[in-house]
């Protein structure tokens, strides 16, 4: 499968990883949905999808707040850019001897003609690069102009929370241009296939995990080797990484970027499968709930952001089914657990506590203290095995 | 020539003014010592030569070069090293990660994702580890070193850089007796190869590593001499010393 990008590196441990994702993802495309159709779930399914699409963008929020330290409130702005491109070109699919082709809604506020930036929405090529281009290019504008200014912590966050409802305003308003409010929705087909059958869902489906995979690949990449430690050095003490001689702002730049491409990508595998992309997704509740995900799975683990996305996406799927005016307190309720209990997430308790535990249950001696590995010279010796000065 | 030339250096905050009117030079491969009471403008003085801080008047000369127009990861790679006052090094990461971090020859984006430390640079840091004394905690994370510990790994993340200048502030505060011993005598060393400024307040410790001592008062240079000339200059016993030796009366 497409990780092979990964196996460069020779290492027996890149290859069991490899391998592990690969069965992970294969079960998920293979295994999991006639399980669940069997057992008369079959809607699960969908849902399962539209989550790991959203995985994607957790992803992109990991790279960018675990591990590089920005908290982006604003990431809903790029996934609805994504959403919308490719929502555009799904909209501009016609059956064979429409007279007016025009999108649905046009004619119903009196648009006669298609106005010029739907245009190169005909081509698919030019969508699907719209679709990661338009969030990374515009993420790459808004990141310069925030970094070279050195706007840094807090000050970034309320930045890109204004930027959401910048956005949120403004599509809301484009009535005539793209549906404002209603947003777009009521697709058609897609290369002649009709995009609600469930053939065609599936075909989403397995695209999404396949993309679900290539992002965690790169992320992988990225976040591993020299980069990615310059990347928790910018997080962990920027000036001191100026006066090493790296200069940051690029860095974030290119990285504040390729998590908006990935937050685009998850915006175009969400809308098909949910069948609508409106000015919600720019909503900065949607945003903030994007945050949320990844710190309940675990800042700076990859595999923590798309565990946390799906988890809190499907409790909020069956408590919204059981009591549908719990789910806000639930959310708010886990966040405040997440940030007094758990503060690394699941992934990092799960590391550290986690760990210990097992080796409690399992009778196994426990290092109580960080002093004790000096004075013991026993452990010592062990350490040194393991890492031979050469 | 001179590696560095500072004249008539003023940086004044909100009208206070920091340095005023400062004149400091110095030689390649000098080892220079520079002390003065709290709020006398030493740190302001280093940040002013990385070009945190920009002067208000008056320029800094590095290897002939004005610095005013440069940011300071462009003077980091022109050669100036700096060590911070409480060692920072970044503690998620491991020694041998963070002294690969400073060595990195390509240090834009496109060199550090591209390509991974080459054969020279793995044995230098590894070199490295072995003269700071950290080879076997290599790979442990920094955050889990001792004070002293990391005080020498910065110091080691400094050489990494290869800067033609270093400047350090404050290396042995708050290290035991034997390793402060043990830093100034690194220090010693690296000052073959360098030209280092080293800022400190313990007088035991700048008299085994001062060739040539430079006193800071209110933003200027008091006096320059060798440390007996300084200890004995009335001015510099008034300001500095005996303010110091009050201090100590007091909490005797």
């Amino acid at each position: 499968m497409e990780t092979a990008k990964v196996k460069k590196l020779p290492s027996r441990t890149v290859t069991i990883e490899v391998f592990v994702v690969v069965a992970i993802a294969l079960i998920f495309m293979f295994v999991l949905p006639p399980i669940l159709t069997s057992l008369g779930q079959g809607f699960r399914v969908s849902l399962l999808g539209r989550f790991l699409a959203l995985a994607i963008a957790g992803l992109a929020i990991d790279l960018i707040w675990g591990y590089t330290g920005l908290l982006s409130l604003g990431h809903g702005v790029f996934f609805g850019l994504g959403g919308y491109a490719f929502a555009m070109h799904l909209k501009l699919q016609f059956e064979p001897g429409t007279e007016v082709q025009l999108p649905s809604f046009m004619p119903l506020y009196g648009v006669t003609e298609l106005p010029w930036f739907w245009q190169p929405f005909y081509s698919f090529p030019f969508t699907i690069v719209a679709v990661m281009m338009i969030p990374a290019i515009f993420g790459a504008i808004i990141g310069y102009l925030i970094f070279r200014n050195r706007i840094r912590g807090v000050y970034f966050s309320i930045l890109t929370q204004a930027l959401t409802i910048i956005f949120f305003n403004f599509f809301n308003g484009q009535q005539k241009l793209i549906n404002g409010t209603n947003g777009l929705t009521d697709f058609q087909t897609l290369f002649g296939a009709r995009v609600t059958a469930p053939e065609t869902q599936q075909v989403f489906y397995l695209l999404t995990i396949v993309c679900l995979v290539l992002t965690y690949a790169l992320c992988r990449w990225l976040t591993s080797g020299r980069f990615g430690r310059l990347l928790v050095a910018i997080r962990d003490d920027e000036p001191r990484v100026r006066f090493t001689g790296y200069n940051p702002t690029g860095f974030k730049v290119f990285v504040f970027a390729i998590s908006a491409a990935l937050a685009g990508i998850a915006g175009a595998l969400y809308t098909p499968q949910t069948g609508i992309i409106s000015p919600k997704a720019m909503d900065i509740a949607f945003s903030i709930e994007m945050v949320i995900w990844v710190a309940v799975g675990g800042r700076a683990s990859l595999v923590g952001a798309v565990l946390g996305t799906l988890i809190v996406n499907f409790a909020k799927s069956l408590l919204s089914e059981q009591f549908p005016q719990i789910w806000l307190f639930f959310q708010g309720g886990l966040f405040l657990v997440i940030v007094m209990v758990l503060p690394n997430g699941l992934v990092g308790w799960l590391r550290e506590q986690g760990w210990e535990l097992w080796q409690q249950l399992m009778g196994k001696r426990t290092l109580s203290t960080y002093p004790a590995l000096e004075l013991e010279g026993e452990l010592d010796l062990e350490i040194d095995h393991e890492h031979p000065g050469d | 020539m001179n590696i560095l030339e500072i004249k008539n250096l003023t940086v004044s905050f909100d009208g206070f003014k920091a340095l005023n009117q400062l004149n400091f030079s110095m030689e390649k491969g000098e080892l220079r010592t520079i002390i003065g009471p709290n709020g006398a403008g030493k740190t302001t003085f280093l940040d002013t030569i990385t070009g945190k801080v920009k002067p208000t008047s008056g320029q800094v000369r590095f290897k002939g070069r004005d610095l005013r127009s440069y940011s300071e990861s462009e003077i980091a790679c022109m050669g100036v090293g700096r060590k911070f006052q409480t060692p920072r090094v970044y503690l998620n990461l491991t020694p041998r990660e963070n002294l690969e971090l400073a060595s990195n020859k390509q240090k834009n984006l496109w060199g550090t994702l591209f390509f991974q430390p080459s054969v020279v640079e793995r044995r230098s840091v590894e070199e490295l580890l072995g003269v700071i004394g950290l080879q076997r905690k290599a790979d442990w994370k920094s955050g889990l070193l001792s004070h002293g510990e990391k005080q020498w790994l910065e110091i080691g993340m400094l050489v990494a850089q290869s800067p033609d200048l270093l400047l350090v502030d404050e290396p042995v505060a708050g290290l035991t007796d034997e390793d402060t011993e043990r830093t100034g005598n690194l220090l010693v060393s690296l000052a073959n190869e360098h030209s280092i400024i080293v800022i400190e307040h313990d007088m035991e410790f700048v008299r085994q590593i001062a060739q040539k001592v430079t006193v800071l008062h209110q933003g200027s240079v008091l006096c320059e001499g060798t440390i007996d000339e300084v200890q004995s200059n009335p001015q510099v016993i008034e300001v500095y010393l005996g303010a110091q030796e009050e201090d100590h009366a007091e909490s005797d």
